[in-house]
């Protein structure tokens, strides 16, 4: 059932929405923005530019969500902290690149100089190469997701309680990067970039490169998610989602199994908060708070777990009601989100996508 | 230019001067004044003081022979024209001189060097002018006109800490216990040979023995520069059983080099101060000791009471329950609502209202917890992911709710006051009486609970249906019925428990967001589905924590804590006791 319902997301339909999906966002975005004059009705302002962008990051760490929780079972209630991880990462690049404009016109980003430190910790050195820091983005994350999972899997932690030693894991992170001390600017985190690359960061131009590597990545990450979904590999980790005690006993060990898709989600995860963090322009502690990283699992609950494309819909729909609520009636925010949980929960348990498959597949069976 | 702005400060003033004598308030220093700690240097002041001593006594006892015909009589003229007009020295000087005589009529010169109305005329004559009138702080007199050229007496730390021990010494004569405590407490900071003479005087009629002790202190430690060596040592022996950090501060001034020499100069002395200072270290650190477990044991109680109800709904049900720190924060705003009830309308009740917000605690969120398994919970018995989700999205509606009904600022909650205040059992160790009610709190509810458990049909009920569903709705237990009562009690509990952090910690709408966590943990660590495990879990837990935060601060500690339970769990997934057999896939 599975293998039918991927291969019917991706089938000529879907290639063609996905071709869509990547003109517009490539293409017409671009334009709009750019080329288009501001008095035209057609612009599109960079405040949009940003939102969208922020939303496709969003989007992202659901599609990874998706892949842990969606295909494997696992609910992780600790993604925030790789999407974080690999904010600060990115962030840590940008905070060199300010160089000697910050407000102490110091080499040491401003927040080094205001606790009095007198040189770089060892783990800043050498993040002022891009490429190092990229490498952290990836590597950082992606060993804690290893090193964590290894000994949850290993142990075969599973269920709730894997879902609230996450938690703890990136409850306790947040607390440690609340420190001054930690090295990592305390509760204001870092902002204030000036430039990436040596571009100017709050140039539309640069925007707009943000906005389409975003882009790139989430259609990227798509098809390697559909890449592994409908491989064996795939096969295997809907088995262990489905029963882990009857995939051991056919002979598989689903330790490297659960432990590869853990990781890769991580490393997704991370890749996105770097892509987030120049666009929105900050990235503090908050970004782990387990209230974070359960809005996470309800994007993908909302969109529907198992679909991959579900969960991009559910963080597009719930963050552009967000953003939309926050602002209009922010009072009324929560109790919607609260709402929300609870109705998927109740009525929903397959998300939208899954309750338009399963109406669609109904429908054939009558025809 | 006029010095003082007129101000309408004149009836006020009045009043302070018709008040009795013992009622003082030294007022801090407005921040015109130059600040400094008081520094050993004022040690040198009180050295020259033992010399200077007789001679001010002598023109102190003049300037009482020398009363003014307005029928205030002043102290010397010499120490009044020191005050205003002389340097922060000399002023010191003449204030301890003053301290020294505890004569109360110096009062309104000093009333007047605090409420800074106590001026210098060309720094030769001292003048007191109230905002309207000036007089001659000596004779008393109305002068006919204000004087332009009045300069303000500008103190500093010293000055003022001076000041506050004259007013110290004035008081230790008054017939109100309290108040003579309160003086001995000030006196305690100013210290000097100059109040030998009228801490003896104290002593002779003092009975309380609280007072008494302290006297005896204040009076060693003014002793310390006394000429004789047998009374010195007596001093330095009576200070080192004190136990007083206070006390410890004094000691090592002796040991410090001032030149070339001690300030003690005899070696015997200096190791009896050596001593002194160890046996105080010794005894403060079983203090601290003492203390950090006491601190160790009321977190754990406030961890127990909040991972008990949880200990039901999650232990024995299996619901996660990620509203449960909001159920905790409905009892305490339940609190919050009784004390403000009590307040407008039985204020005579007021002492007693945590004890009517108990049931009351209770009952609102054993209610919101009824509500929450009968509308959303029942319908994913068996689905655990989705009932986080779910149960996570009640607490966010939850505090959404008590924001707009309660405002989200922290609400204020009050002790009552026999919770508030503490015992002193030793001079570094307090144990505040809330927290001990807390911690006794705490044992009543793990024993009651207890009780409900094995001893009532629900408890029954509820070990039947944890036991084997199916089996215990065959005999003909209400199974649902069962699951809305047992999850109504850990609610309920959970009640409690924010009744009791109401009193302890502040009241607010994020108040549950930061025991959720905490509360799984324990439950988790101390195994689920054992009371007695969640019991020890929490106890453990709340120590080693207070253990950690001395050596390495409040987060590192918590961090580490997390960590440590991390990787608890990922060697023994059943937690501390495990009953067999339970984790069984489905």
């Amino acid at each position: 059932m599975n293998k039918t319902l991927t291969a019917r997301l991706f089938g000529p339909k879907a290639w063609a929405a996905l071709a869509a999906f990547a003109a517009v966002t490539l293409i017409l975005v671009p334009i709009l923005n750019l080329v288009v004059p501001e008095t035209s009705a057609l612009h599109l302002s960079t405040y949009w530019v940003t939102l969208i962008g922020k939303i496709m990051c969003y989007a992202i760490v659901a599609l990874a969500m998706d892949l842990v929780w969606g295909y494997t079972g696992i609910l992780s209630l600790g993604h925030g902290i790789f999407f974080a991880l690999g904010g600060y990462g990115m962030g840590m690049y940008l905070m060199r690149a300010i160089g000697r404009e910050g407000n102490y016109q110091s080499d040491l980003p401003d927040f080094m100089v205001f606790l009095n430190w007198k040189e770089l910790p060892w783990y800043w050195q050498g993040t002022e190469h891009f490429l190092w820091a990229m490498l952290l983005v990836v590597l950082v994350p992606g060993l804690l997701a290893f090193i964590f999972g290894y000994f949850a899997f290993r142990s075969r932690i599973k269920g709730v309680y894997f879902s609230i030693i996450t938690q703890a894991m990136t409850y306790a992170a947040m607390l440690l990067f609340f420190r001054n001390e930690t090295g990592f600017g305390g509760n204001n985190g870092f902002t204030d970039f000036k430039r990436i690359l040596g571009f100017h960061i709050a140039a539309p131009e640069t925007r707009v490169v943000l906005f389409g590597l975003t882009a790139t990545a989430l259609i990227g990450f798509l098809l390697l998610g559909r890449y592994i979904v409908t491989s064996k590999l795939g096969r295997v980790l809907a088995a262990i989602r489905d029963a882990e005690s009857r995939v051991m006993f056919s002979g598989y060990n689903p330790l490297p199994y659960k432990l590869f898709i853990w990781t890769l989600s991580a490393v997704i995860c991370a890749i996105a908060g770097a892509l987030y963090v120049p666009q929105v322009g900050i990235i503090n502690p908050g970004e782990m708070s387990p209230a974070n990283s359960i809005e996470i699992a309800i994007w993908t609950a909302v969109g529907g777990r198992g679909t991959l494309i579900g969960p991009l819909i559910g963080a597009g729909l719930i963050n552009g009601v967000k953003s939309w609520f926050t602002v209009a009636f922010p009072e009324v925010w929560l109790y919607f989100l609260g709402l929300i949980f609870i109705l998927v929960t109740l009525w929903l348990p397959r998300g939208v996508v899954g309750q338009i498959q399963s109406y669609f597949s109904k429908q054939e069976k009558r025809a | 230019m006029h010095p003082l702005p007129l101000h309408a400060g004149c009836a006020q003033r009045a009043c302070i001067k018709a008040i009795p004598l013992p009622l003082l308030q030294p007022a801090s220093p407005p921040d015109t004044r130059a600040t400094r700690p008081a520094t050993p240097e004022s040690w040198i002041f009180k050295t020259a003081m033992t010399f200077m001593r007789p001679a001010l006594l002598a023109l102190l006892s003049l300037a009482i022979s020398l009363a003014s015909p307005l029928g205030f009589a002043k102290p010397a003229p010499e120490l009044v024209l020191q005050l205003a007009t002389g340097d922060n020295d000399a002023k010191v000087a003449a204030l301890y001189a003053i301290a020294g005589s505890a004569d109360p009529e110096a009062l309104p010169i000093l009333e007047a060097l605090r409420d800074d109305t106590l001026k210098s005329l060309g720094g030769k004559q001292a003048i007191i002018f109230d905002g309207e009138t000036a007089s001659d702080a000596i004779s008393g007199e109305k002068l006919a006109k204000v004087p332009d050229e009045l300069e303000d007496v500008v103190s500093n730390n010293r000055v003022t800490n001076a000041l506050d021990g004259a007013f110290a010494a004035l008081a230790l004569s008054s017939a109100d216990q309290s108040e003579r405590l309160e003086a001995v407490k000030k006196l305690q900071d100013s210290a000097n040979p100059a109040i030998l003479p009228l801490l003896d005087k104290a002593l002779a009629t003092e009975s309380d023995p609280q007072i008494a002790k302290l006297l005896r202190l204040t009076q060693a430690a003014a002793q310390l520069q006394h000429p004789d060596k047998a009374i010195r040592l007596a001093a330095i022996q009576t200070l080192g059983g004190s136990g007083e950090p206070n006390a410890k501060v004094l000691l090592g001034a002796l040991l410090e080099k001032e030149g070339s020499s001690y300030r003690e100069a005899d070696e015997a002395l200096r190791v009896a101060a050596q001593q002194a200072i160890n046996s105080i270290n010794s005894h403060l650190k079983l203090g601290e000791a003492a203390g950090g477990l006491f601190t160790g044991l009321s977190l754990g109680s406030i961890l127990l009471l909040a991972a008990l109800g949880l200990a039901i709904t999650y232990g024995l049900m299996g619901v996660i329950n990620m509203a449960h720190g909001e159920l905790i924060m409905i009892g305490a705003y339940a609190a919050y609502a009784v004390q403000n009830l009590i307040r407008a309308h039985a204020p005579d009740l007021f002492e007693f209202y945590p004890l009517i917000a108990i049931p009351v605690s209770f009952c609102a969120s054993a209610l919101v917890g009824v509500a929450m398994e009968r509308l959303v919970i029942r319908h994913l018995y068996g689905r655990p992911l989705e009932t986080l989700l779910a149960t996570w999205g009640i607490s966010l509606m939850l505090i959404q709710a008590v924001r707009s009904l309660f405002g989200a600022q922290n609400v204020m909650v009050e002790n009552p006051a026999w919770l508030s205040g503490g015992v002193q059992v030793m001079s570094n160790l307090i144990l505040p009486y809330n927290r001990l009610a807390i911690i006794a709190f705490a044992v009543l509810v793990v024993i009651g609970m207890g009780l409900i458990l094995s001893r009532t049909r629900l408890g029954l009920f509820v070990r039947a249906v944890t036991q084997n569903r199916q089996m215990a709705s065959c005999v003909g237990v209400a199974t649902p019925r069962v699951d809305t009562m047992a999850f109504g009690l850990g609610s309920g509990i959970a009640g409690l428990a924010g009744c009791a952090l109401s009193q302890v910690g502040n009241v607010g709408p994020d108040l549950g967001q930061s025991y959720i966590i905490d509360s799984f943990m324990v439950v988790v660590l101390g195994g689920v589905g054992q009371l007695a495990g969640t019991v020890y879990a929490a106890l453990g837990l709340g120590v080693l924590n207070k253990l950690l935060e001395g050596f390495a601060g409040a987060v590192l500690a918590k961090i580490a804590v997390l960590v440590f339970i991390i990787i608890f769990i990922q060697k023994r997934p059943q937690g501390l006791f495990a009953v067999k057999g339970r984790f069984v896939d489905n």
